[in-house]
């Protein structure tokens, strides 16, 4: 498959948890991959603006994407690390991709690093806008990274280059 | 012989939660536990848990464990017995146990039984290479000791154990090579099975161990596909170079202090092994013996914290500490009933069914 198809696919899996296509155009917006029932609600607690509810505390959470601003707060709650904050609105060819990380050493702003896709396969290279590891965040550090717009929902996860381990 | 109003025999969340509900109502406690520190196995978690706020979710096992432990170490009607590992339970209410080098006897009124479970081990070729890991041991070195158990690992067991572990032991900076299954899906949470992927670690299912080989320590595993008759299917063979095979295949109640005492104990696969029978106070077949956690039947930490509310309410409350119990223990019964509620307790529903008694 080339990576159009690749990409195409990646689009129609996970655009049924996307907001819709005028939400995406007006910023900042979180995704939650978890789609199976677990006993789990840190998401929702954390959620300043009450963006994200669930029905029980098994059920899978719900996005209220008028309510989401992007904060990020579900990131670095979300014990299964499966929370990202996505901006498609960073520029005309790229978007922005806030993932969680909590790996040593962390990325310096300014690298350049491999961005794997779900599977650890290699997408492409992707400069780190930012490392939030703020002492607050309990470990769970953000890592900003500026990709591609078409790799953005296919991208969630690093690997440093250089000889260190991502 | 010393003496108590309660005794708890085990410091692991379930415990340290019986004990502060015990004292919380105004009962006199003592906990023993055999470890240098109170936590059980959450002192090896550097995960971040699942569950509501009430079970600390969104905090990692380590700084539950601390939480709880400064809780109960400053509680002053709870007094705590490190490095004490109880031997017997007798008939007149007496327990002994060993602390340090001394032997001693203590009684109590009510007892509540909190001592976690044991990890299974798995037959196959060479188990007994050193290189051959239970996950608990993998975790104590690499988290509690900071001893990496080695360079290469292959982890067998893909549920929520093997998979946490693999997790870890990337974080130390580790190589899995991979995690293998024998059924065909994973029963590991879905997010934590994610995390590993996207790690590039091959989840591997429907396949085991054939043997593992090397002249003093593990220097590698043969493993393969099998058949639904778990039969290594010809040709499917693959060699993997490996100096640690770490074992995460299930754990099995501790009940070996119920079993003398006479306590019913029936065997539920769903919940691990032999497991008490209880009433919805967690008390068993002997009044005044109460059991909460893995040992009653295995779970997730957050339903052990829970049932340690319940069992350490009860168990007070049947000496007479019954301060707002039947509101107390109600609420504690909701919250587990809530955290039992979805698909993926479906088999801990059907397990605890068996051993629910009336009373």
């Amino acid at each position: 498959m080339n990576t159009e198809k690749i990409n195409e696919k990646i689009e129609n899996e996970v655009s049924k948890f996307l907001p819709s296509k005028n939400q995406r155009q007006e910023g900042s917006y979180a995704v939650c991959e978890c789609h199976q029932e677990i006993p789990c609600n840190p998401c929702v607690t954390s959620c300043p603006t009450g963006a994200i509810t669930q029905e029980t505390i098994n059920s899978t959470p719900d996005i209220d994407f008028d309510q989401c601003v992007g904060c990020r707060e579900c990131v670095t709650a979300c014990p299964g690390l499966a929370c990202f904050v996505i901006d498609e609105t960073y520029s005309e060819t790229q978007a922005l991709l806030h993932i969680p990380y909590e790996f040593l050493p962390l990325p310096e702003e300014g690298d350049i690093v491999q961005g794997l896709d779900r599977k650890g396969n290699e997408v492409t290279e992707v400069e780190v806008k930012r490392v939030d590891d703020r002492e607050t965040l309990n470990g769970s550090n953000v890592v900003t990274l500026i990709t591609p717009k078409e790799k953005v929902h296919q991208i969630r996860n690093i690997k440093l280059l250089g000889g260190k381990r991502g | 012989m010393l003496t108590t109003e309660i005794a708890v025999i085990g410091g692991g969340p379930a415990g340290m939660n019986s004990s502060l509900a015990a004292a919380e109502q105004g009962a006199e406690v003592t906990l023993l536990d055999r470890n240098w520190e109170l936590g059980g196995q959450l002192v090896k978690q550097t995960h971040k848990f699942f569950g509501s706020e009430n079970q600390y979710a969104g905090e990692r096992g380590i700084d539950i464990a601390k939480i709880l432990a400064e809780k109960v170490q400053t509680n002053n009607r709870i007094s705590v017995r490190n490095n004490s590992d109880v031997l017997g339970i007798y008939h007149d209410g007496v327990l002994t146990f060993k602390q340090g080098d001394k032997y001693k006897k203590l009684s109590s009124r009510q007892t509540i039984v909190a001592t976690g479970a044991a990890e299974k081990f798995l037959p196959f070729i060479n188990n007994d290479l050193p290189g051959v890991y239970g996950a608990g041991a993998v975790q104590t070195l690499m988290n509690q000791q900071g001893v990496l158990p080695g360079k290469r690992v292959l982890i067998i067991g893909g549920g929520n154990i093997g998979l946490i572990v693999a997790y870890q032991l990337l974080q130390a900076g580790v190589s899995v090579e991979a995690i293998i299954e024998a059924l065909p899906q994973v029963g590991g949470y879905q997010v934590h099975k994610e995390k590993i992927e996207r790690m590039g670690v091959p989840i591997l299912t429907s396949h085991t161990i054939k043997k593992a080989y090397g002249e003093e320590s593990v220097e590698g595993a043969i493993i393969g596909k099998i058949n639904p008759s778990w039969e290594i299917i010809e040709g499917t063979e693959r060699d993997l170079e490996v100096d640690v095979i770490c074992l995460a295949v299930g754990l099995s109640p501790l009940v070996d202090l119920l079993y003398p005492l006479g306590v019913e104990l029936t065997y539920v696969p769903n919940l691990g092994g032999f497991v008490p029978k209880r009433n919805e106070y967690l008390e068993t077949t002997i009044s005044g013996y109460f059991v909460a956690g893995d040992c009653s039947g295995v779970e997730e930490a957050s339903s052990a914290m829970m049932e340690g509310k319940i069992a350490g309410l009860s168990a007070a409350n049947g000496i007479s500490y019954s301060k707002k119990f039947k509101e107390k223990v109600k609420e504690s019964k909701e919250e587990l009933k809530k955290l039992r509620a979805g698909e993926v307790a479906r088999e801990v529903r059907a397990g605890l069914k068996e051993v629910s008694i009336s009373k």
